[in-house]
C-alpha cells in the first residue's frame, strides 16, 4: 500500500502540517488540559469542515476519556475517527453478474464526469470492456466532454442528442452493455441541486429503467461530493439517498487545501460509506478509501 | 428542516423579563445559538469568533427597546452586524460608458464559471451592451463547445482560438472587440486550484495583457471552511474586484460569502440562483444575512411572489383565509401556487411567522409530500372537498386507490387540513383582538 500512502500523504500534507503545528502548541505545560486546548482542538475539527455537531460530540467523547497528554488526545481522536469511518464495504461488489452497472449522481460542478473517467480508466486497466452513458443531456457540451474522456481511456460511448430523455439514454446503454457483454457500464448524469424535486424524480426514472432491464441493476449508485463543500454535503447525501439508494460516495477534489472533514459527519450521521477519493487532475488520481489511512494521514506526523 | 435562529434565541432568552438591560450572561446564552447557526451555515471559524466577540460588545448593556423583546433585540443586533460585515449595501459591476469593459472570470473547478459568463453576457446584453464571450478554458474537455452552445442560446458571439495560449486568446479577443465595436468582453478562464502556481501565473499574465475592468471570482455557495483559503489566494495572487456567488438556488446557507467578504474585503456583486440563463441577480446583503441566520426573508418572497403568483387568485385566497372558509380545494391550490415559487421549506423560511408553523407536528410540509397531497385531493369528489367530514373509511379507500397513496396518507392530510383550519380560526380571533398583524399583511399583490 505504499503508493496509496504516499499519495494520501501528499494530498493531505497541508492539513497535517497545520495539525502538527497546532498540536505542538497544544502541549499542556502543567500536565492538564486547559480550556484553550479544547478550543484549539475544536478549531482544528471545525476548520476541517467536520461540522459543529460532530465536533462537539468528538470533544465530549475525548474529554470523557480523561486524557492527560497530547499523545492521549491524538490517540483518542484517531481511534474515535477511525471507528466512525470504518464502516468499510467492498469497493466494488464482489459477487455480481456482469455487466457491473454504476450510476453516478451529484450536484453541479462536483466532478462527476472527471471521476467517471478515472473510474473507467481503472476498469480498463483491469482489462474490462467499459461503456460510458451520457445521461447528462441538459448541460451544454456535456456529451462532448464525456466523449473526449471515453476516447482517452478507451471506453465506448452511448449518447443521444442534447435535450433528449436521459432515461432513454440509460435504456439504450444498458441494452448495449448486455448485448455487447461489456464488463462495466458507467452512467454519467446531469448535475442537480438536491432540492429540485423534479430533477430528483428524473434520477429515479433512470434507476427504474436500469432495474427493468435486469432487476439487480444498478449494482452501484455513487454520489460524487466536492471535498470543498461544507455542511451542505449532509443535505446532499440525505436527499440523494432518499431519491436513489446510494451505495457509496466519491470524495473529489482532495488535492486542494480543503480537508474533506465533512466525510466524517456524513459517515457518522448518515452511514453512507466513502469509497473513492479524487486526489488530483490526472486520470490516475483516484484512490480507494481506507479509513485507517485517511485518519492517520489527517492526524499523524510525517515519518 | 432547520429551526429558525430567531426561535432558538427566543428559547435561550425565554426566562428573561421583557424590560431592562441585556446582561452579559443573557447575551452569552443567545450568542451560543448564533455561533452554532453561523458554523452550520459554513461561515469560517475565525470569522465567527470575531463576529461573536463584536456582537457581544455591542449588545451588552443595551437598553431593550420597548417595541422589542430581548430576543428580538439580540436578533436585530446580530442581523445588523451581519449585514455590515457583508458589505452594507449592494455593489454594482463597474462599467464604463465609453471605454471597452473587460471582465475576467476566474475560480476553482466546478464553481460555475462558464454558466455564469453566459448569464452575465445575457444580463449586459439586455442592458443594451454588445458583449463578446471569450473561450479561454483550453484544458477542460469540451469547455469551448459549452461556451459556444451557450453563446448561441443567448445570441452572443463567442471568440475562440482552439487550444492556443489563453493569454494570446484573451489579447486577440480584446483587439477584436476594439476593432469591431464590442463594448464588453467576458473572458471565461479555466477552473484551477489556488495552490497551482503555474495555473495562477497564467491568470496573472492574462490580467496583465488585457487590463480588465473587473476580475471576478466565481464562488460556489456550497463551499465550506476552505472558501477563505481559495478566495484569499486568488485575491493575494491576482487581485479581485468582485465575487459572484453561485448555486444559491439550493438549500445552502451561503456562509462562505460572509467569510470571503470578511477575510478578503472583496465585495459580492452578483448571485446565481438557478440553472436557467436568466438566473443571475444583484446581491443584497440583508437578504443573505437573513438566509445565513435561517430567518425570514420577506423581501425576496414578495419579489418571487409578485413574479409568480396569480394576483387575483391570491387576493381571493386571502379573503377566504380571513373568513376561515378554507376548503381542501383552496388547500391544494395554495400548495400549487407555493410550489411555483421553489423549494417549500426554503419558502416557508422566508416568512418570519412561519417558523413556528413549520414546527407544528402534523403540519410538516415537505416538497415530496406535495405531489402526493395534490393527487389525493384530485381523487376526491367535489362534495368531499367541500366537506371533508363525510370522508369515511370506504371513501378513503377509494381515494387511496385513485391517487396511488395509502389510507394513512389520507388521514395525515385530513389531519393537517383540520390543524390548518384551526390555526386560521385562532388567527382570526387574535386578529379581532388586534394582537397579531394581519396574516398576509403587507404583501402588495
Amino acid at each position: 500500500m505504499p503508493d496509496l500512502w504516499s499519495r494520501l500523504n501528499s494530498s493531505l500534507s497541508k492539513t497535517r502540517t497545520a495539525l502538527i503545528e497546532r498540536f505542538q502548541t497544544l502541549l499542556p505545560r502543567d500536565g492538564r488540559m486547559k480550556e484553550e486546548t479544547w478550543e484549539e482542538l475544536e478549531e482544528i475539527l471545525l476548520t476541517a469542515d467536520v461540522g459543529p455537531t460532530v465536533t462537539e460530540d468528538l470533544i465530549q467523547t475525548i474529554k470523557a476519556e480523561r486524557v492527560s497528554s497530547l499523545d492521549d488526545i491524538r490517540t483518542a481522536l484517531a481511534a474515535r475517527l477511525e471507528e466512525i469511518m470504518r464502516a468499510e464495504l467492498p469497493r466494488v461488489p464482489t459477487h455480481f453478474t456482469p455487466p457491473l452497472v454504476i450510476l453516478v449522481v451529484g450536484v453541479n460542478g462536483v466532478g462527476k464526469t472527471t471521476s467517471i473517467a478515472k473510474l473507467a480508466r481503472k476498469f480498463r486497466q483491469d482489462g474490462q470492456r467499459v461503456i460510458l452513458a451520457a445521461c447528462d443531456t441538459f448541460r451544454a457540451a456535456a456529451v462532448e466532454q464525456l466523449s473526449v474522456w471515453a476516447n482517452r481511456v478507451g471506453a465506448e460511448l452511448i449518447a443521444h442528442q442534447e435535450g433528449s430523455d436521459p432515461a432513454a439514454v440509460a435504456y439504450d446503454a444498458v441494452q448495449a452493455a448486455i448485448a455487447r457483454r461489456a464488463g462495466v457500464l458507467i452512467l454519467d448524469t446531469a448535475g442537480r441541486l438536491q432540492t429540485k424535486t423534479n430533477l430528483m424524480q428524473e434520477l429515479l426514472k433512470i434507476r427504474r429503467v436500469l432495474g427493468k432491464a435486469r432487476p439487480d441493476l444498478p449494482q452501484e449508485t455513487l454520489l460524487v461530493l466536492d471535498a470543498t463543500t461544507g455542511q451542505n454535503a449532509l443535505s446532499q447525501t440525505r436527499l440523494f439517498q432518499e431519491a436513489v439508494p446510494l451505495t457509496g460516495i466519491i470524495l473529489a477534489k482532495l488535492d486542494g487545501t480543503a480537508k474533506g472533514g465533512i466525510a466524517v459527519a456524513i459517515q457518522k450521521e448518515l452511514g453512507v460509506p466513502i469509497k473513492w477519493l479524487g486526489t488530483g487532475e490526472g486520470f490516475d488520481d483516484l484512490e480507494s478509501f481506507e479509513a485507517g489511512a485517511f485518519v492517520s494521514a489527517l492526524l499523524t506526523e510525517k515519518e | 428542516m432547520l429551526e429558525s435562529l430567531a426561535d432558538k434565541i427566543q428559547a435561550a432568552l425565554k426566562r428573561l423579563r421583557t424590560k431592562g438591560k441585556l446582561s452579559e450572561a443573557d447575551i452569552k446564552a443567545a450568542l451560543r445559538q448564533v455561533r452554532l447557526a453561523l458554523l452550520e451555515a459554513d461561515v469560517n471559524f475565525r470569522v465567527v469568533k470575531n463576529f461573536i466577540g463584536q456582537v457581544q460588545e455591542k449588545a451588552v448593556g443595551q437598553e431593550v427597546l420597548s417595541s422589542l423583546t430581548p430576543a428580538q433585540q439580540v436578533v436585530k443586533i446580530v442581523q445588523e452586524e451581519l449585514i455590515s460585515l457583508l458589505g452594507g449595501g449592494t455593489s454594482q459591476l463597474e462599467r464604463s460608458q465609453d471605454a471597452l469593459n473587460i471582465y475576467m472570470i476566474v475560480g476553482l473547478q466546478g464553481a460555475g464559471k462558464t454558466t455564469t459568463a453566459a448569464k452575465l453576457a445575457r444580463l449586459l446584453a439586455k442592458e443594451g451592451r454588445r458583449p463578446l464571450l471569450v473561450a479561454a478554458d483550453i484544458y477542460r474537455p469540451a469547455a469551448i463547445e459549452q461556451l459556444q452552445i451557450l453563446g448561441e442560446k443567448i445570441q452572443t458571439p463567442v471568440f475562440a482560438m482552439g487550444k492556443q495560449n489563453p493569454v494570446a486568446i484573451s489579447r486577440a479577443a480584446a483587439e477584436k472587440a476594439r476593432r469591431e465595436g464590442y463594448d464588453t468582453v467576458l473572458i471565461d478562464t479555466a477552473g484551477r486550484l489556488h495552490i497551482d502556481d503555474d495555473m495562477m501565473t497564467e491568470l496573472i499574465e492574462i490580467k496583465a495583457a488585457v487590463q480588465p475592468t473587473e476580475t471576478l471570482l466565481v464562488l460556489d455557495a456550497l463551499t465550506g471552511q476552505d472558501a477563505v483559503n481559495a478566495a484569499g489566494e486568488f485575491e493575494a495572487k491576482l487581485g479581485l474586484t468582485g465575487c459572484i456567488l453561485t448555486k444559491l438556488d439550493g438549500d445552502a446557507r451561503g456562509g462562505a460569502a460572509l467569510s470571503v467578504r470578511a477575510v478578503t474585503g472583496v465585495p459580492i456583486k452578483l448571485i446565481g440562483v438557478g440553472e436557467s440563463i436568466e438566473a443571475l441577480q444583484t446581491f443584497h446583503p440583508e437578504r443573505l444575512a437573513t438566509r445565513i441566520l435561517g430567518m425570514g426573508d420577506v423581501l425576496t418572497l414578495i419579489e418571487k411572489a409578485q413574479e409568480t403568483i396569480d394576483a387575483d387568485k391570491a387576493r381571493d385566497l386571502e379573503q377566504r383565509l380571513r373568513r376561515a372558509e378554507f376548503t381542501l380545494d383552496d388547500f391544494k391550490e395554495q400548495l400549487e401556487e407555493v410550489r411555483k415559487l421553489g423549494p417549500v421549506d426554503q419558502l416557508l423560511g422566508h416568512l418570519p411567522g412561519f417558523g413556528k408553523i413549520k414546527k407544528m407536528p402534523g403540519l410538516k410540509i415537505d416538497e415530496q409530500e406535495l405531489v402526493k397531497v395534490g393527487a389525493i385531493i384530485s381523487s376526491m369528489t367535489k362534495e368531499e372537498r367541500l366537506s371533508p367530514g363525510i370522508i369515511d373509511r370506504r371513501r378513503k379507500q377509494r381515494i387511496a386507490k385513485g391517487s396511488g397513496t395509502t389510507v394513512q396518507d389520507i388521514n395525515r392530510l385530513l389531519r393537517q387540513f383540520t390543524d390548518m383550519k384551526k390555526m386560521l380560526k385562532q388567527f382570526k380571533r387574535l386578529e379581532k383582538k388586534g394582537q397579531v398583524p394581519p396574516l398576509w399583511g403587507p404583501l402588495p399583490y
